[in-house]
């Protein structure tokens, strides 16, 4: 039997007194679609940044498809098949938009450590970051830069950088989040057209828009997961609705 | 443009004639040599050294212990360039465990430490009264003595290393180092190695000093704890912001700009000094990011303007 897509077992990660990450267990299978819930401060992002290794864990383990990522330099991780997009938009705003993407894929192409070869030539690299933004609906954007772009442009380049990679887990940090009713409706379309062979483990507050999205649901409070389960078991939780839905 | 500035600097011996003048933009070329190699940490990684001036004095003066030792010219300019450039790549190990100010302040330590030893060792470096270099070698058997001939000797040096940088600042490497300058956390989760990247550009950028350290050595003949001194490091990085970090042109103006009021207007203006620091505050001021961004951001305003001009005019002539 293959290894789950991401298993994270008894994490744990403290603020000086305060706990953010308290024996945190989640396996997540290939293929799968995970929402983690819970209110702010719940330890969401903490979570992915433990996963990522943004953060050192002080205690416990995470592994993609059976290796072991703590103690693991991110960009390792990132080589593994992990990537993921950012609550609050990490791009580089001076330049074109095509050029961030060109970033993504030279991250794991050998040619990065090139200082002599002019980058522009690299036509197999820019080829694959316009069909990238293409596939995010922003191929007719690729030349602009990213300060002049909307923020749903940029959520949805976020996006087109973290797919460009062809992950294997893709860690998704509220991809909705700013965005209109009409930009939620095309970020919703393309996460639904993400291919199954990519993991996709998703905090995200919009629950009409994750419920419809996700298979299992994680719920986090106090650093601590809560309640896990199918849509209809996290739902009908009492534990759910008194810290999440406020019922 | 390009080549019409090749052209100029080619001709430059018979255009001012005056050998005090062709040995200034030797020495304007060795400068900008100097403020294009740190340009590669400040202006492309974000980096800020106060060290840099080390390695011109460790190339220095290794170049002309390995000559007064008995080795030929080239190999001992060769062993001053492999030395520092291998001090280079201690520093950066040492300096890049640091962020932001931790890393300015450990360049400063550094290049504070190699100062002291050049200024205390007497018997090796002659300390604070130099040491001697005996001769500028002959490149290919060509006599590099007078001044048009040493001058286009730089000029070849220079212009190697200009298109190298020029190339580094484009190449994959290069995209590497400024997303990591503008996005060290977002590169790290693009796959790149930030601190490796950065540690190449340090030692890149160590090399190139090292090149300026020994074409100093070989223009003044001498060498003395000066030349390596934190005012030598801080003037190259303020040659650097006063052209324009991040772009390539900007140091070698700003190389230009900062030889010339030392060497040349200082002769007519006692107060120089307080000159140097009007210009650069000027610039600073309504040129923050340096005089050729700055000048480049004007143009393209005028020509915006002209445009607008154009298009005013234009308008009756289309609707007519």
């Amino acid at each position: 039997m293959s290894p789950p897509a991401l298993a994270v077992a008894h994490l744990s990660k403290r603020f000086g007194g305060l706990p953010a990450a308290r024996d945190v267990s989640l396996t997540v299978m290939a293929g799968e679609r995970r929402l983690i819930i819970g209110p702010n401060g719940a330890g969401k992002t903490t979570l992915f940044n433990l996963i990522t290794g943004d953060l050192s864990a002080d205690g416990g383990s995470a592994r993609l498809f059976g290796q072991e990522l703590i103690g693991m330099p991110t960009q390792q991780r990132v080589h593994l098949g992990l990537a993921r997009t950012y609550q609050i938009l990490t791009l580089f705003p001076r330049e074109r938009l095509i050029h961030n993407v060109v970033l993504a894929l030279l991250g794991l192409d050998r040619r990065r450590w090139n200082p002599w070869s002019i980058l522009l030539a690299k036509h197999d690299l820019y080829d694959a970051a316009r069909a990238a933004l293409d596939s995010v609906g922003l191929g007719g954007s690729a030349e602009r830069v990213v300060s002049e772009t909307s923020y749903g442009e940029r959520r949805r380049l976020e996006l087109a950088m973290a797919l460009a990679q062809k992950p294997k887990v893709l860690l998704l940090d509220e991809p909705l989040a700013g965005l209109s009713q009409g930009e939620r409706q095309t970020v919703r379309a393309l996460l639904e057209s993400i291919p199954r062979d990519v993991t996709i483990v998703m905090i995200e507050h919009d629950m009409d828009t994750a419920l419809a999205l996700a298979e299992r649901i994680t719920v986090l409070h106090y650093g601590e997961v809560i309640v896990e389960g199918t849509r209809a078991e996290v739902v009908a939780d009492p534990r759910t609705r008194e810290v999440y839905l406020g019922d | 443009m390009l080549a019409l500035c090749a052209v100029a600097l080619l001709a430059l011996p018979w255009i001012i004639g005056s050998e005090f003048y062709v040995n200034m933009a030797s020495q304007v070329l060795i400068y900008a040599l100097f403020a294009l190699s740190i340009n590669m940490m400040l202006g492309y990684g974000g980096m800020v050294s106060l060290g840099h001036a080390a390695y011109l004095g460790i190339a220095g003066y290794a170049c002309i212990l390995a000559t007064l030792a008995g080795y030929n010219q080239l190999l001992a300019a060769m062993f001053g360039i492999a030395l520092s450039t291998a001090a280079a790549a201690l520093f950066g190990v040492l300096s890049l465990r640091a962020p932001g100010l931790g890393f300015v302040m450990i360049t400063l330590a550094l290049g504070q430490i190699v100062w002291g030893i050049a200024y205390r060792a007497n018997d090796l470096t002659g300390g604070d009264n130099g040491i001697r270099h005996p001769a500028r070698p002959m490149p290919f058997g060509m006599d590099i003595r007078d001044a048009p001939s040493f001058y286009y000797f730089t000029l070849a040096v220079f212009a190697i290393a200009l298109v190298c940088i020029w190339r580094f600042a484009r190449s994959p490497l290069g995209a590497s180092v400024m997303g990591a300058r503008d996005q060290p956390r977002r590169m790290r989760m693009l796959g790149h190695h930030v601190w490796l990247v950065r540690w190449i550009t340090f030692v890149m950028a160590g090399f190139w000093g090292s090149v300026a350290g020994v074409l100093y050595v070989y223009y003044n003949l001498f060498l003395s704890p000066h030349a390596m001194s934190l005012q030598q490091s801080a003037e190259i990085l303020l040659m650097a912001i006063l052209g324009g970090a991040s772009t390539l042109t900007g140091p070698i103006l700003g190389a230009a700009i900062i030889t010339l009021v030392k060497n040349v207007i200082s002769t007519y203006v006692e107060r120089w000094n307080t000159l140097l620091g009007m210009i650069f505050v000027l610039v600073i001021v309504f040129m923050p990011h340096g005089l050729v961004p700055g000048c480049r951001q004007l143009w393209q305003r005028m020509r915006g303007r002209e445009g607008a001009h154009t298009a005013i005019g234009a308008a009756p002539e289309r609707a007519q």
